[in-house]
This record gives C-alpha cells, structure tokens and sequence, in this order.
C-alpha cells in the first residue's frame, strides 16, 4: 500500500494516530491548547470503526480516573490536557505508577504557574520527570519534536507502558500541538480481543474466571515491610528502563565545540539556531533528548570534555539544565536561554544568547 | 429430635454465601458493612455473574472490600469510583460493574463524579453506605452528619452555620435524567436486609438491561465512629438517621 501523506496539526496527528493503533479509549476534558485531540477523535467516530470510546468527562480528574478504570481492565486507554490540566491529573498518574497500570497520558503544554496563558511553554518539564505526583515514582516521558512525532509517539508511548506497565507520557507543547506539517500515519491496527488482553495482562481486573485468583488492582499496601518491597521492585523496574529505553537525536555533534541541548519546539528553533552558527563559522551541534525519562545522561556525558560549552535552550526558566549538567558532571560550561510565559524565541535569539553566553 | 438428626442438607435454612471468602473481617461488631457485602456476593451469585462482574472499591473503611468478595476489583482513588467504574463499563459492555462507596467518598470528595456519572446514566450500580461518619480515619464529620451529631471534627455537634446541612444526596439523584433506580434501604433486620437484597438485585439487573444508574444507599451504624454497641447504634440509626433520610424507593422508572 503506498504511504499516505496527510497536512495536520500535531494534536489531529495524535487523534489519528491512537485510532490506527487501536486504542480501547481516550477520556478527556476540553482545555487549549490541545482540545483538537478529542475534536479529532469525535468527528472521526472511532467506535463505529475500530470500537473505540469516546468520552467528554467531567473534569481531568474524572478523565485520568477512567484511564485508571479502563488500564485497570487490561485495556489501552489514554488522555490529554494541557498544564493546568496535567496538574489535576497527577494524583491519578501516582495511582497508576503505584498499582504498576499502563497507559498514556499527552501534555500540550502552555505557560504557568497557575492558569497562566494558553501560549506554548515546556514549563512542566520538572513536573513531569522529577516526580509532580506523590511518592517515588517515574513517568516514561517522550518529547515529540514533529507532527509526525506526534503520530509515532502514540503507538511508542504505549508500547513502552505495556512493556513495563507504567503510565508514560507524550511531553508536547502548544507548538508542537498546533502547527502544520505533513505526517505519514501509521496503518490501521485492530483492537485487541478480551481473549488477547487476558493472556497479555492476566492481572487485568476483566472478571475473575474459574481458572484463577481473583484480580485485584489497586496501590494499597498497609504493611509496610511489603510496601517497601513494592518499591524496591519499582526502582528495579525503573533501572531497566533507564538501561534500556533511553532515545536521543544528534545533529552535527561530531566536530562541534559547542553543543546546544534542546528538546520539543526549543529544538526545532535551535536546530535553524545551528545552521545560522555554522554559516558564520561557529561549530556548534544539536543534542536532542527524545526520552526526557530516561534520559540520555550518558550520551551527554560523553561530550563532558569534548565541547567547550553547552547552551541549553528551553521555552522556560531553565529546567532540563539541572539534568544536563548532572550528566556532564559540571566539567564543561552549561548555560541556558529560555523566553518564560509563552513567548517562542526566534533562531536568531538563540545563535545571540549562545554567543554572549559561551563564546564572548 | 436430636441435633445430629436435625443436621441434614433438605434442612439448611442459611449458608455463607459462595462468593465470601475466609479472610478475617476489619469491620467492627456492628457496623453495617459485612452484611451489603454478603447481599452484594448472593446477589452476584444468584444472578450467574461473577464471572463478570468487576467491583470498584473506594477510599473508607471499605478500601479492603476486594479482600472478602471473591470477584475482580479495581481500587479507586478517593471518590474516583464512579469515573473509574465508567470506564470500566464502557469499555466492556458485557461485564457488570458497580461501585462502593462510603459518604465522604461519594458525596464529599467524589461528588463530582457521582452527579456526572448518574447525569450520564453509567450502566453501572453505586452501592452507597451512608453512616454519616468517616470510619476509617477515626470518626470525623461527613457530608452526611446531622444537625447537632458529635464527630472528632465537630466535637460540639455539626451547627448549620459552620458545617452546613447534611447532604441528602440521594434526592439530588433522583433529579437527573440517568438514574433509573434511586432508592433508600436498612440492613438491621431480617425483614430490611431481605428487602434490600431486592432492591440490589433489580439495581444489577437494570445495569446489564441499559436502564441507566441505580443508586441503592444503605442508611448504616459505625458503633465505633458513634461510640455506642451495636443494638445502641440500631436504635439510634432508626430513631435519629431515618427521620432525616427516609427509607424507601426514591424513583424507580
């Protein structure tokens, strides 16, 4: 079959995309800048086509619990909002990561703190990665740079949650979420059947046949001798991961004396940032996390003694730069630029800031 | 007649329901717990089910309900019972569902959720207990506390000015198009439990039948949270609790 090429918006790219994967369910709540998602999904009519659910819920909360519901029933189901939104889902989020339930959750961020602007952002950044929800847990979390990142971040996000039967989530920004491009979809996948789903998640909460113990999901564990045994096994768990997941673009790295890290839209801005540094004679290469949990540590540590700085470019206050220089130990200058509470700085702005930051 | 001659199966009047399994009970003597729980597994039973029926235990005294009944169950987060239950109807039509929860969870913390999945008619049953008490965390006031009633959190007694009302959430229920069922039920005698395993009974079938969400609140004791023994907390349920929720069928369409 020759490959479609369709123009959309990122979020109408993930709509399509979680139908051709062959999701069970998406339980949202309106919220800018991302409410195409769910506007996608209801003009297209999945549950008359594949089977899937639809539900407009009566609040995020009430959403990232019907996630919660259907991931308990084995199925694959997701959601999404936008900052604010995100903030009200992470109780559900901790619930999910405690009783070890797959599903994906999508982040079209915009400016904060509190209800801040509808403008792009990538200010949820520590939110997402370092916790945001209580208790020791981690979020799989993808950083799609294209619309048709958007597209293929659907069907990674949910395999890596099913692999490890943890919430990940996709960490866009209003950028990402509103602009144009052009996206190959995947093809169409079908639903999986109860049978399936019982085989492949057999602590699925699907009513409990003569053949085995009831199911019971849930994070509860009073006992605290076993509830530390319950972590201990996450952490496990999350180690795997971060030996084993971690995914990270390179752009012009190898002859680069400066390196400028940047996830989401800040790389695609820097990304022009590079080719303008090069035509003036500057070298200077682009280093994208795609995995912002796990990240890719040790590949930044790599460039540790190798660059003579490093210019992290976030639309924020500077966030990823704590990672950034954990990686590289602090034995090489890491500096940030970031423009706050929704403002997208052009690629001249960037090659500017990293000039009179790391090469002045 | 000796007793080993009365010992004969053509003559067993009563037996632990199939479906409750030997795990010791958390519940204190008297609370009214341990018997929806035992209609919930007869009726489960009765009705061929559980095989397909998924349970939906909420945040209160009745967070381990997933430890006596031998079904699936998926614990909620405090008051998410109904959006969790939502889901997992939706996304399989052909199991039962239904949700358990206490006062605080249902029409303090989840109101939202209760309104709106009624509001939606859920083909799901919402097993309510109302003691008017928050059990498990040591007896503190709820939505449903009365006028007057001593809590930990209102040692003087619940004062309208301060506290508000108690909530008779079931008669906003009654108000929305979704609900099919809404009725008010006991469980101190043999005559109210053999009624409100009725009731139960028609909640599940009109669940699996598409007639939207019935709601089957159980006016209860907490002896403990009430600080009186379980025959005191009947009486008092009866002579204080009723006159404010009264039993009976609220709607039944």
């Amino acid at each position: 079959m020759a490959e479609e090429v369709k123009l959309m918006k990122g979020n109408e790219a993930i709509a399509h995309a979680a139908i051709r994967y062959g999701v069970d369910g998406y339980f949202g709540y309106p919220i800018t800048p991302q409410s195409e998602i769910m506007e996608t999904l209801m003009d297209e009519k999945p549950w008359e086509t594949t089977g899937m659910v639809v539900l407009q819920a009566e609040s995020e909360v009430a959403a990232i619990n019907m996630v919660y519901g259907g991931a308990a029933c084995g199925k694959r189901v997701m959601t999404s909002s936008s900052s604010p939104g995100i903030s009200l889902k992470l109780e559900g989020i901790s619930y999910m990561a405690g009783a070890e339930l797959p599903g994906l959750i999508i982040n079209v961020m915009r400016g904060g703190p509190g209800l801040g602007t509808i403008q792009p952002s990538q200010a949820d950044y520590f939110q997402t990665v370092k916790g945001g929800g209580h208790g020791d847990y981690r979020l799989i979390t993808l950083a799609p740079a294209s619309v048709q990142e958007m597209a293929d971040h659907v069907a990674l996000g949910f395999d890596l949650s099913f692999k490890y039967n943890n919430p990940a989530m996709i960490l866009a920004d209003g950028v990402i979420g509103q602009m144009m491009e052009k996206v190959i979809l995947p093809e169409q996948k079908t639903r999986r059947t109860e049978e399936e789903i019982r085989k492949a998640q057999p602590w699925a909460a699907l009513g409990k046949s003569a053949d085995r113990e009831r199911n019971v999901v849930t994070s509860l564990e009073l006992d605290s001798a076993a509830m530390e045994q319950n972590n201990l096994r996450f952490q496990k768990k999350y180690k795997t991961i971060e030996e084993n997941e971690v995914l990270y673009e390179e752009l012009l790295c190898d002859d680069a004396d400066y390196l400028i890290v940047a996830f989401g839209s800040a790389s695609r801005i820097s990304q022009k940032a590079i080719q303008m540094a090069r035509n003036e004679g500057i070298k200077v290469g682009l280093f994208r996390p795609i995995t912002l949990w796990p990240y890719p540590a040790k590949a930044l540590n790599a460039y540790k003694e190798k660059v003579k700085g490093i210019l992290t470019v976030e639309l924020n206050a500077g966030q990823m730069i704590e990672d950034v220089k954990l990686a590289v130990e602090c034995k090489t200058q890491v500096e940030h630029y970031g423009r706050l509470g929704g403002i997208v700085p052009t690629p001249q702005d960037v090659l500017s800031a990293l000039k009179e930051k790391l090469i002045k | 007649m000796d007793t080993l001659e009365i010992i004969k199966p053509e003559n067993k009047v009563y037996g632990k329901p199939r479906l409750m399994n030997d795990n010791p009970m958390h519940y204190c003597p008297g609370c009214s717990h341990g018997v929806v729980h035992k209609l919930i597994a007869e009726v489960v039973d009765d009705m061929g089910m559980a095989e397909k029926t998924i349970g939906i235990a909420p945040v209160g005294c009745a967070v381990f309900a997933y430890n006596y009944i031998d079904i699936d169950w998926i614990e909620a987060a405090h008051g998410r019972a109904p959006a969790v239950a939502t889901a997992a109807k939706r996304l399989n039509p052909d199991k039962m569902v239904f949700s358990y929860q206490g006062d605080g969870d249902l029409a303090a913390i989840g109101t939202a959720e209760t309104i709106h999945a009624c509001n939606r008619g859920e083909n799901i049953v919402i097993v309510f207990i109302n003691n008017a008490i928050y059990g498990m965390t040591g007896g503190q006031m709820a939505p449903t506390t009365l006028l007057g009633m001593k809590t930990s959190t209102c040692p003087y007694g619940r004062n309208e000015h301060l506290n508000g009302y108690p909530l008779k959430i079931s008669d906003l229920l009654v108000q929305l198009e979704g609900t099919c069922l809404v009725t008010r039920e006991t469980v101190h005698t043999a005559a109210a439990i053999k009624k409100a395993k009725k009731m139960l009974r028609k909640g599940f079938e009109n669940s699996m039948n598409g007639k939207g969400t019935s709601v089957i609140e159980f006016v209860s004791t907490c002896a403990s949270g009430w600080k009186m023994t379980p025959d005191q907390s009947n009486k008092w349920m009866m002579e204080n609790m009723v006159p404010m929720y009264p039993l009976g069928i609220l709607k039944d369409k």
